[in-house]
């Protein structure tokens, strides 16, 4: 059975998942998505992995969530409040939701993981890190190129090209 | 460890539920970048619960890179939405139609 603070986790992750999606403004969105992915390093915590816990508060929500409300920023403040959905693909959307839900949470009660429990002590960070740098380092040289390359990317697709080099519109 | 495994997993698959109606339904570029992030986490949440039940660092390992990996891809789809939005001057992936190919 669940304790408290899984189930008051549950429903903040849950909850504002929800509220990213569907809340009027973008802003408050993008707020309420920071709101899931600490749920989410809650859950880690939970599950004894603080390495990966503090891992996701220092890249999700310190740094992707700030940069999604960064470029909500830079769009028009119309946009930002604008919805453009249509009831049936809404409704087509639900549907396609509880389908999954039920669907896939029927398979994992009814499969034999409710069953499943551990006494394992829980991994130590140092391990993590020594896997990092002796079996997994083609893995993290090739994760860093990764990063680089897409930062890289990013930098050259978001140039503006219509800036003369002291900042003034060419047009 | 009080929490179940089957407890995790019913969170996870809410969150793809939620993360796949968000996808299947806006058309705003920048709330499909949301859902798409919702979708990853519940599938790191998935890999951290599975991980913690094998004696290995191996799914908080997966996890890690999956985290790196997902960075990387909202960097780019950040930098994707700008474009597109100085382009047509909206984010309605709908008028989006040079990217129809």
């Amino acid at each position: 059975m669940a304790d408290a603070a899984f189930l008051a986790l549950a429903v903040i992750t849950i909850g504002s998942a929800i509220a990213a999606l569907e809340l009027r403004s973008l802003i408050y969105g993008s707020i309420a998505l920071m709101g899931t992915l600490g749920g989410i390093a809650g859950f880690f915590i939970l599950l004894d992995s603080t390495f990966v816990a503090l891992f996701q508060l220092a890249v999700y929500v310190g740094s992707i969530a700030v940069l999604i409300l960064f470029t909500v920023m830079l769009v028009k403040r119309e946009l930002i409040f604008k919805k453009i959905e249509d009831n049936r693909r809404r409704f087509a959307g639900i549907a396609l939701m509880l389908v999954i839900m039920i669907g896939l949470g029927a398979v994992f009660l009814d499969s034999g993981i409710k069953e499943m429990t551990t006494d394992e002590p829980q991994v130590d960070f140092r391990e993590i890190g020594s896997d990092f740098v002796t079996y997994y380092w083609p893995a993290l040289i090739l994760m860093g190129l990764i990063l680089a390359g897409s930062v890289t990317g990013a930098l050259v697709l978001a140039r503006r090209e219509d800036v003369e080099e002291n900042g003034q519109r060419a047009s | 460890m009080v929490n179940e495994l089957v407890d995790f997993t019913l969170v996870s698959v809410a969150l793809l539920g939620i993360g796949i109606y968000g996808l299947a339904v806006k058309r705003n570029f920048i709330r499909m970048l949301f859902a798409i992030e919702i979708v990853i986490n519940a599938a790191n949440l998935n890999l951290v619960a599975f991980g913690r039940f094998i004696p290995e660092s191996g799914g908080q390992t997966l996890a890690l890179f999956s985290i790196a990996i997902a960075a990387a891809e909202v960097a780019v789809g950040l930098s994707l939405i700008i474009v597109a939005y100085r382009m047509y001057q909206n984010i309605d992936i709908a008028g989006f139609r040079s990217l129809k190919g």
